[in-house]
């Protein structure tokens, strides 16, 4: 299994841990992934909101050099995996968006590489046995709130699940050994830059997310975006200020959980950066793991 | 020489103001065989028949063109027309520059004009072959079948037989009554659904004309206008019907208990049973999957318990042919099934119900005997949210058609809480609020006014369970601001859609239907309750989405045509038919499987060929059945089958007037 890999500018930044842990499951599983050479942003939200054409083109070349390679590409964080997606659709569906495309980035983009999200490979691809077969640590104890966020499964030309209730990150997490919850703010946004901008509407989304995960019996939320994992694992502590409440709800990658049952080291997947502690949360699985194995 | 006279219509703008009718009236006049050539605002009003009447006898016509609208509008008025002018009425031949032409070309008037030169240039060269064609008469059975025992197929019944003709109402179900039977109060009068309902129920059961053939449903339809052989198949019941007495003692001993169709699965029914007490008959069935004694052989306490003897395991469905002068289609609808819907949880939240289910729980005699508690708790709700267009409305999930009643039953709903529960409140999300009809408005804004229903302008976004209290987001788009209500109850106005198995039963009985199912009425307007097969009209919520009301006069209006119909022994058959030259046919039989209606068949003549008699096999069309289709006439490969009206000749003399 090779495919040309985008990792895009959080996974060497803020969402390192998501880099770290997607080399790791990665390199378990068999899959090579060649990073596209001399990559650029995926566009992200600013070329989106300055102008269609340049919000296509950007992904577009990114996707044209894999196409070069006859290579899929996979992408870990949900924005770049949205946009690529965008633009492989946009060529396929219009000849004349293709041929403006093309003229812009100078290079032929026909839509033949597709555009990947790494949870899409890890839980709709790779059959359910060949995952059971890598765990070797079950991650019973986890009850997890899976938290897909807002562009992983929307819109619907875009997606690759239910649009309302996604379930592949659940079915990933069983195999893991893990529990999932079922809760109503899958998909609810998390405030993307609110957080930042303007505090008092972006911590209010993310408290709403946190509050239903509490009561929906989670311990923990698995989260497929760097910048949701940001917002609910970084200012995790300024929500609970804000709102007087005490969550205490580590905020894994799908990836790392995936790495930990796989038996990788937990800080070689980064889940010793976390801000809201994870560590105390993975040594209690795995301690609980051991004790199984040896009873 | 045929003499042939030329009217060019402008029916007001819809063809002058594209087409240069005049013009078309002049070079018409030089077409070989055109005497007289005229154009006219209205060529289908009064003056203008009496203007063709008149060219005919003036000019010594003996074949006329209109060129105006479609056949399907006005072709019988222009043959009765050239009729009252001393011509045969299959004389006439209609030139389409409406549909055909300025409608779909209006903004290309001069290619327009070209263009309805040259379909009357082709009209002209028709009617001169047209051959004058005399109607024939057929038998018309004196019987009507209504299928379907809902309020429209009941009201239909009961002014067919009261006019005197016998008529057989088929119902599927156990019992007549249909989805009004499950109604609690009707709008805008709030007047008992049932109080309305089984006095009808009662009168159609009593009436001496009319047969009830209940738990039966059709299998074949064959046969023509006037002539339907009708298949229907009588469901076993296990009950023998002329020995039950309806006493329930059955009913109470049985065993075994599944959801109730009748109460929508909110409450428990016997597996022998009635769908509700005032079931007519009111005699059970047994319901065979969920029977103890149809799954394992035992049990039998129903026939041990039956002090009449009328429970039967041994009866089989039957089947029995019956021959109809007339059909009436009021099958009805069904509500759409809002688990697509995930913004609504999918149908797994109980507290989130259907607007019939609700109908269930305000009914005295429904599963909480009128008082409304929620499904989950049996607590009453206090703040009870609805939203309206689930399934209407919607092009991406539903349907894209408005379901026309939702408005007022959902109005109703709010009144209905308002009174029932002190201290609630009522929001209803609405895209619009569409209240047409008498009183209905009224009923809306005392609704909004009298009962402070919030009428909140938005879709729902998101349902989501919290505690005990359902969550209902959403947004009211007249102040742009988010909303949200905690909700002890959610109501959903579900869209009405066609039965799932409408296109089945409108295939069997050879009836159009559309993409949503419903079945399709020969004009929108000027035939609402005909169908393009004769002979078989549509009453009620199986054409189109309707309320009480409109089935009802939708009833009435299929039983006034049935009479029409049935009035008479004799009716009168389109002459335009297929017709055999046995000289021509070789007997392949090719034409036989080919044709829809099943109106050829092989028959042997002989003759005499050199002095000796011979025997062979030709076809023969029944003309009762040939509908004029035509598609014998192309498969026959030796030319022998001929469509009066449409012969080869007529068609080449188009093509030739067109193309050489």
């Amino acid at each position: 299994m090779k495919y040309a890999y985008f990792p895009g500018c959080s996974l060497s930044s803020t969402g390192i841990e998501y880099e770290m842990s997607t080399q790791e499951t990665a390199k378990a599983l068999g899959m090579e992934l060649w990073e596209i050479p001399e990559w650029n942003c995926c566009g992200a939200s600013s070329a989106h909101l300055t102008d269609h054409l340049l919000a296509l083109a950007l992904p577009a070349r990114n996707m044209a050099i894999a196409e070069e390679a006859g290579l899929d590409v996979v992408i870990p964080c949900a924005a770049c995996y949205a946009r690529c997606k965008a633009v492989e659709l946009a060529v396929t569906e219009s000849k004349e968006m293709k041929a403006s495309i093309e003229e812009i980035i100078e290079r032929k983009y026909e839509g033949k590489s597709k555009a990947r999200a790494l949870l899409d490979i890890l839980a709709n691809d790779i059959e359910r046995a060949a995952i059971k077969e890598k765990v070797s640590h079950n991650l019973k104890g986890l009850k997890a709130a899976c938290y897909y966020g807002c562009l992983l499964v929307r819109p619907q030309a875009t997606g690759f699940d239910d649009l309302e209730d996604p379930q592949s990150m659940d079915r990933l997490l069983h195999n893991l050994g893990a529990e999932t919850v079922d809760w109503a703010f899958k998909t609810e946004c998390c405030g993307a830059s609110h957080p930042t901008t303007k505090s008092e509407v972006g911590l209010k989304m993310m408290d709403r997310i946190l509050a239903a995960a509490k009561e929906a019996g989670a311990n923990c939320i698995v989260a497929a975006c760097p910048l949701c994992l940001n917002n609910l694992d970084m200012r995790q502590g300024q929500a609970e200020k804000e709102y007087n409440q005490k969550y205490d709800l580590p905020v894994f990658y799908f990836t790392e959980l995936t790495g930990l049952a796989f038996g990788v080291d937990p800080t070689k997947l980064g889940l010793n950066k976390h801000f809201v502690d994870a560590m105390g949360m993975v040594n209690q699985v795995l301690k609980a793991d051991s004790r199984r194995g040896t009873a | 020489m045929k003499r042939v006279g030329v009217f060019v219509c402008h029916c007001g703008t819809n063809i002058a103001g594209v087409v240069d009718c005049a013009k078309v009236a002049e070079v018409a006049k030089d077409f070989p065989g055109v005497e007289y050539s005229v154009d006219y605002k209205y060529m289908c009003s009064e003056p203008g028949q009496e203007m063709i009447k008149k060219a005919i006898k003036d000019n010594r016509l003996d074949r006329v063109v209109v060129a105006s609208c479609s056949p399907r509008m006005h072709e019988t008025t222009f043959r009765k027309c050239v009729e009252g002018g001393g011509l045969n009425a299959y004389f006439v031949e209609m030139a389409n520059i409406r549909e055909h032409c300025s409608w779909v070309h209006m903004n290309e008037k001069e290619k327009a004009t070209e263009k309805a030169i040259d379909l009357v240039k082709m009209a002209v060269a028709k009617v001169i072959k047209n051959a004058p064609l005399q109607k024939a008469t057929i038998p018309v059975t004196d019987r009507a079948l209504v299928i379907g025992g809902g309020i429209a197929g009941i009201q239909a019944a009961i002014d067919i037989a009261n006019a005197g003709h016998i008529v057989d109402i088929v119902e599927r179900d156990p019992s007549i009554g249909g989805k009004m039977a499950q109604i609690d109060k009707t709008f805008p009068t709030l007047d008992c659904s049932a109080c309305i309902l089984t006095p009808k129920m009662v009168e159609a059961s009593s009436h001496p004309n009319i047969n009830l053939i209940t738990y039966s449903e059709i299998e074949k339809v064959e046969g023509f206008v006037g002539n339907f052989n009708v298949t229907i198949r009588k469901k076993a019941r296990s009950v023998n019907m002329d020995v039950c007495t309806g006493c329930g003692v059955c009913m109470e001993k049985c065993p075994s208990k599944v959801d109730s169709e009748f109460e929508l699965a909110m409450s428990k029914r016997r597996a022998i049973y009635t769908p509700f007490p005032q079931a007519i008959p009111n005699k059970p069935v047994i319901d065979r999957v969920n029977c103890t004694y149809f799954k394992t052989g035992k049990c039998g306490i129903c026939q041990k318990v039956c002090m009449a003897g009328a429970v039967d395991y041994s009866q089989e469905d039957k089947f029995v042919v019956t021959r109809y002068g007339a059909i009436v289609v009021a099958t009805g609808f069904e509500l759409f099934d809002y688990s697509v819907y995930g913004e609504y949880g999918y149908g797994k939240y109980p507290d989130v119900i259907t607007g019939l289910q609700f109908e269930r729980l305000v009914n005295a005699s429904g599963p909480t005997m009128g008082k409304i508690k929620r499904p989950s708790d049996h607590k009453e709700p206090k703040n009870v949210v609805f939203i309206k267009c689930v399934g209407s409305r919607d092009v991406a999930k539903g349907k894209s058609y408005c379901s026309k009643a939702c408005c007022m039953y959902t109005a109703k709903h709010a009144t209905l809480v308002s009174e029932k529960i002190k201290d609630s409140n009522v929001y209803i999300f609405y895209m619009d609020v569409r209240t047409a009809g008498k009183g209905y408005d009224e009923f809306y804004n005392r609704t909004r006014e009298q009962y402070e229903a919030n009428y909140i302008r938005g879709r729902v976004s998101k349902i989501y369970q919290k505690g005990d209290k359902l969550i209902v987001r959403g947004e009211d788009t007249l102040i742009s601001r988010p909303v949200e209500v905690e909700a002890d109850l959610v109501v959903l106005a579900t869209a009405m859609v066609a039965q799932p198995d409408a296109a089945k039963l409108a295939q069997k009985i050879g009836i159009g239907y559309d993409k949503d199912d419903l079945y399709t009425e020969a004009h929108p307007k000027l035939a609402p309750v005909e169908t393009h097969t004769q002979g078989v009209y549509l009453a009620g919520a199986c054409q189109g989405p309707k309320d009480i009301p409109e089935s009802v006069a939708q009833g009435s209006a299929a039983a006034a045509k049935v009479c029409g119909l049935l009035s008479k022994s004799e009716m009168l058959t389109e002459p335009i038919v297929s017709e055999v030259d046995e000289r021509a046919c070789a007997g392949c039989e090719m034409c036989v499987p080919i044709c829809p209606y099943t109106a050829i068949e092989m028959k042997t003549i002989s003759e005499r060929v050199h002095g000796k008699m011979l025997e062979r096999k030709v076809a023969s069309v029944n003309s009762g059945l040939c509908q004029g289709c035509g598609a014998c006439t192309v498969t026959c490969r030796s030319a022998a089958i001929n469509l009066k009206h449409f012969t080869d000749e007529q068609i080449l003399a188009e093509v030739n007037a067109l193309c050489l």
